[in-house]
């Protein structure tokens, strides 16, 4: 006799259910906390930025109030005021402006060089991969730092020759990784399979090789942002900023007299550099993780 | 006798010094399934691949010829080959778990490759994509079409390959053994589905494989390679039933038998001794080494291929003296 338990024991379903749905690459993405704190950071700076002439009535050159007010010593000047008497935040904000279009302007210029440049050396290879490796050696070989100064005091510092040097100068990085990634995926047996059924060079590379690269070149081009505001502070520090706009790295310059006594002229343009880089590293290592192909189950 | 699809005659592949194929001739008819055989490294793939045009760069043709529907492949551009590769012949390969793009969803494949044909709209290229997924046996195509590889079996990829590979309707399809990565249940569907396809939309097939199992169910003509020569080539059951070659009669000596009640069971399988020559350039037939009936002759230069019986052909004058049946 079977016990009674047996035959309220509820039959399995006929069909399986589905498995719930794997989430996308922007799902992992946003799981991802560390990727959602760089992302909530950066959101928060780019609103400033774009906010900047709503947020004050003045300009970040307008001496405003006293100078050399520590933060918090005047509520209307919450993080200050520098040597001549301008507001640090009005600063803060503007240079936000400068060193996110920087960073982002560089990095679209080193992307358009690399891929295209990368894809051509890796898929054609041959004779035309050596030629191209030479000359992103070529490039590779100069100092980044001293190229760009070289550059910028050649061609005159504004906005856009700053954006155009450290463009220039770091697109081998992009470079050599396409190439490298497209040297891999076109030896992929989806690309043989796209050739068997007649699938031009231009299509293959286009539709089977670079959408694939695709991943690994966004990662490294969310920390060249961060690497291009960095040499654009860098620039501005020594002097070779655009002069009519402000920048970190031009208040970090101009804080750097004061160091001993208003260490805050330095430290807080610094805490925004290091703020807005660490925002975009995690938003690279995130990214990382969410495109890698070991996320993807099959 | 009418055009042959695909015809190869004395084809002589070459790999830096290394001779990969060396004299190797077949011809596949409008409708018919002709099956290459032989172990790796004997040549097949490297015959098929040169039939499609894609040998890698460090292969040289050294001769022959390759006609489609009796033009010239060899010395055509690689533009006008491209033009014939997908609308009149394409191919299927052995890996269908890496074989598509893993970051395109299957519809996107698949209309790709409608759209070449000139003046599909966007509209009916995405139709067409379901109506060939449907043709492939694919469930519930509509929502198929939105997947990615990654999503599908190794069986449904392979089905996914050849709604591709026969989107633009190519007169020949030549599948690299289009199974071997399958497990077996799923090798005779895949298989039929090609002989299906290959009936309804009258193209001719060319399979490559190594298992002599699928070519006694699933093809017409049998062509038997060995290091990179044709050793035999006829008619699958005349072949199968009475093997001329001394390799072809190996062989099928060392396949089980259970036809005729002859299985592991009855005792030990029959080897043939040593292993695949190497394909290096050697005078004579590159089966002597192994040979039990090879003749001081055998060794004297590269036995053509001779028609022996109607519909076969057969490069080793020892067999064709020989008539009984192992």
């Amino acid at each position: 006799m079977s016990a009674p338990e047996d035959r309220d024991l509820p039959l399995p379903p006929l069909t399986p259910a589905l498995p719930p749905a794997r989430p996308g690459p922007l799902g992992l993405f946003l799981r991802n906390g560390n990727a959602l704190v760089g992302l909530l950071i950066l959101s928060a700076i780019a609103l400033a930025a774009l906010l900047a002439p709503v947020l004050f009535d003045y300009g970040p050159f307008d001496m405003v109030a006293m100078p050399l007010q520590w933060p918090g010593q005047d509520p209307a000047h919450p993080l200050g005021t520098d040597g001549l008497g301008r507001d640090l935040l009005t600063g803060l904000v503007y240079g936000a402006r400068v060193s996110l279009l920087v960073g982002i302007a560089a990095t679209a210029l080193c992307l358009a060089l690399g891929v295209v440049i990368g894809a051509v050396a890796g898929y054609m290879g041959g004779r035309i991969d050596e030629a191209l490796s030479r000359l992103i050696e070529f490039f590779q070989t100069i100092p980044n730092f001293l190229f760009t100064v070289v550059l910028v005091a050649i061609i005159g510092p504004s906005l856009s020759t700053i954006a155009f040097a450290i463009g220039v100068v770091s697109w081998p990085a992009i470079a050599r990784l396409v190439r490298s990634e497209c040297r891999a995926i076109r030896a992929r047996d989806f690309v043989m399979a796209a050739r068997a059924v007649g699938a031009s060079d231009l299509r293959i590379l286009f539709t089977e090789v670079l959408p694939n690269a695709l991943p690994a070149v966004i990662v490294t081009a969310s920390v060249m942002v961060a690497t291009a505001i960095l040499t654009e502070s860098a620039l501005s520090f020594m002097g070779l900023g655009d002069p009519n706009l402000i920048s970190w790295g031009t208040m970090i310059g101009t804080g750097r007299d004061y160091l001993r006594t208003d260490w805050f002229l330095t430290a807080v343009p610094g805490g925004a550099i290091v703020l807005t880089v660490l925002a975009l590293n995690l938003i690279g290592d995130g990214l990382n993780d969410a495109l890698s192909p070991r996320s993807r189950t099959r | 006798m009418a055009v042959p699809v695909l015809a190869v005659d004395n084809l002589s592949v070459r790999f830096g010094a290394t001779r990969a194929v060396s004299g190797v001739s077949f011809q596949v008819a409008a409708g018919e399934t002709v099956s290459i055989v032989g172990e790796s490294g004997s040549g097949k793939s490297v015959s098929s691949l040169a039939a499609m045009g894609l040998l890698p760069a460090t292969a040289a043709i050294d001769s022959g010829s390759i006609r489609y529907q009796g033009r010239e492949l060899l010395g055509l551009s690689r533009r006008e080959i491209r033009a014939l590769r997908g609308r009149d012949m394409a191919m299927i390969f052995q890996e269908p778990m890496t074989s598509l793009n893993p970051v395109l969803t299957i519809g996107l494949q698949l209309t790709e490759m409608i759209r070449r044909t000139p003046g599909v709209t966007r509209r009916q290229a995405a139709r067409q994509a379901i109506e060939l997924l449907d043709l492939v046996r694919i469930p519930d195509p509509a929502r198929r079409v939105g997947e990615y590889p990654h999503n599908l079996s190794g069986g449904m990829r392979q089905r996914v390959m050849i709604a591709i590979a026969v989107a633009c309707n190519p007169r020949l399809l030549i599948a690299d053994e289009p199974t071997t990565a399958l497990d077996v249940t799923i090798q005779a569907q895949i298989l039929e589905l090609i002989d299906r396809l290959r009936k309804e939309l009258s193209m001719a097939v060319l399979l490559v494989t190594h298992d002599l199992g699928v070519v006694a169910q699933w093809a017409d003509r049998v062509v038997v390679m060995y290091a990179g020569a044709t050793v035999e080539q006829g008619p699958v059951a005349d072949v199968l039933a009475r093997p001329l070659h001394p390799y072809t009669r190996g062989l099928l000596q060392a396949s089980p038998r259970i036809g005729a009640g002859f299985t592991y069971h009855d005792g030990v399988l029959p080897e043939i001794p040593g292993s695949i020559a190497s394909a290096a350039v050697e005078p004579g037939c590159p089966f002597v080494p192994r040979c039990r009936h090879a003749e001081p002759a055998c060794r004297d230069g590269l036995k053509p291929l001779r028609p022996i019986l109607p519909g076969r052909d057969l490069a080793c004058p020892v067999g064709a003296r020989m008539t009984e049946v192992p």
